[in-house]
């Protein structure tokens, strides 16, 4: 037995409230980040991602104490992306109790980012997350930014390897074709990251049920499988998740 | 009131460590602290880390905390996490700066040619997430947890003791490897309890209310 593959739900957090209708059973109130991420954690998740999705610049620091309040009370790994654009912005949050920070448009934006932040704090807590869509490229899929609205020209793979060496210690990938489809992840995408890559990869986009958390894992190899909707609407427990991923012979812990 | 000092040389952030201690030991007074008279008048001291050690190391020194340090982990209860477990011992090839030297041995790079699982899988560095741990020997930091418990890590280096009589309990990543040691009042782990939820919070309380 070995190193469990995590599954990771990813809360949407908007000027410091969670936004997407998360369906638990006897939720006082559903966009309490903390008593939802306690509520993962009594699931089994083995992270919680949060992204803040604030678009005004005001808003935005409200993450903040967020990421305070459930770091003093929900002790797995918490990962928090959304808008980091500077050394500082990676600072706040590690400060405020996050393990790990995800960058996302500034990592290609400023490369150089994501290298000072390695050195400064450690790749162990740098991730880059990585928008990808199928496009004309070497590997067949190209670098979106701003959510998926800009496309970069950067070809996905090499992007991926690039960051790798930039000195992230982890890469989330989201499939923008699949992103809300509810079709399962880009097994094409994911595979080609995860055997490009020495790092771990999370697969992202496109979860609609238990079998696309395996086959991203299985077929995708991907070292974490996010998803969103299919925990926040009460469709699965993480618990659940993970006794079916079990019974494909995934190591997972339960 | 137990005093735990939570040993603060500006390498990363304590608030969870310190958050951890508070929970399963509401009635102790956590502080984190980069003052050695703190450290010294703690009657439990916690050593964490992050990032790279040669940098740990430096950064201790710079804060004249290697003296007081080196008493605690002599003296009283005694608990290094992550980095914190790697700077007790004497060397490391993340860089030249020598560590603490309280353990005989070297901390060590996943080596590449072993990062393989028994099905052939290729194992990434860092490792990454929950792994189980195997005691070696009964330790009453282990109290209450289940042998082959899983915890949460995020490391690429590990440590190899020369006095394998240390060990107090190992992991599998390509190869077994020494995840925490254990010597009179002094013990350490490669993981981090203070993210591995329940078994996590186990071993801080154990930790707590140990008396060795």
């Amino acid at each position: 037995m070995g190193l469990a593959k995590r599954i990771i739900p990813c809360l949407d957090v908007n000027a410091g409230r969670v936004v997407k209708g998360v369906n638990f059973v006897g939720l006082r109130d559903a966009g309490d980040p903390v008593e939802i991420a306690r509520r993962y954690d009594e699931q089994g998740a083995d992270e919680v991602t949060f992204l803040d999705i604030t678009a005004s610049s005001d808003g935005r620091g409200l993450i903040i104490p967020i990421i305070e309040a459930v770091s003093a009370q929900v002790f797995i790994p918490l990962t928090v992306g959304g808008g980091v654009r500077e050394v500082t912005d990676v600072r706040r949050l590690l400060n405020a109790g996050a393990d790990k920070v995800s960058i996302n448009t500034s990592a290609v934006q400023n490369p150089r980012l994501v290298a000072d932040a390695a050195e400064r704090f450690g790749s162990q807590c740098i991730v880059v997350a990585i928008d990808a869509k199928r496009a004309n490229t070497p590997s067949g899929w190209e670098v979106f930014t701003h959510g998926g609205r800009n496309g970069t020209g950067l070809d996905a793979i090499a992007w991926a390897e690039h960051c790798a060496s930039l000195g992230a210690g982890e890469l989330l990938l989201t499939s923008m074709d699949r992103d809300g489809t509810k079709e399962g992840f880009d097994l094409d995408l994911t595979r080609a990251v995860a055997d490009a890559v020495g790092v771990p990869v999370i697969a992202s986009g496109g979860v609609g049920g238990l079998q696309h958390l395996c086959d991203g894992v299985l077929k995708g190899h991907a070292d974490a499988v996010l998803a969103a909707s299919i925990f926040h609407y009460g469709e699965f427990t993480v618990r659940q998740a993970k006794d079916f991923m079990a019974a494909q012979g995934i190591e997972v812990r339960l | 009131m137990t005093h735990i000092a939570v040993v603060d040389y500006g390498m990363g952030n304590l608030r969870s460590v310190a958050k951890a201690l508070e929970h399963v030991a509401p009635h102790a007074r956590v502080e984190v602290t980069d003052d050695p008279a703190r450290v010294r008048a703690a009657q439990r001291v916690v050593f964490p880390g992050q990032g790279a050690m040669p940098d740990c190391m430096r950064e201790l020194d710079q804060r004249k905390l290697r003296p007081a340090v080196i008493e605690a982990a002599r003296e009283k209860p005694f608990l290094g996490l992550c980095i914190g477990l790697q700077m007790l011992f004497d060397a490391s090839e993340e860089g030249p700066a020598a560590g603490l030297g309280l353990l005989a041995g070297q901390v060590r790079h996943f080596p590449a040619e072993r990062m393989f699982a028994p099905d052939g899988e290729r194992l990434k560095v860092p490792h990454m997430g929950w792994n189980q741990v195997y005691r070696q020997g009964e330790h009453p930091l282990w109290s209450g947890i289940a042998d082959g418990s899983r915890f949460y890590f995020v490391h690429s280096y590990y440590v190899e003791p020369h006095d394998s009589g240390v060990g107090a309990a190992t992991a599998r990543y390509g190869l077994d490897f020494t995840c925490a040691v254990a010597r009179d009042n002094l013990f350490a782990v490669q993981f981090h309890p203070e993210k591995s939820a329940g078994a996590g919070l186990a071993l801080l309380s154990n930790f707590v209310h140990w008396n060795p």
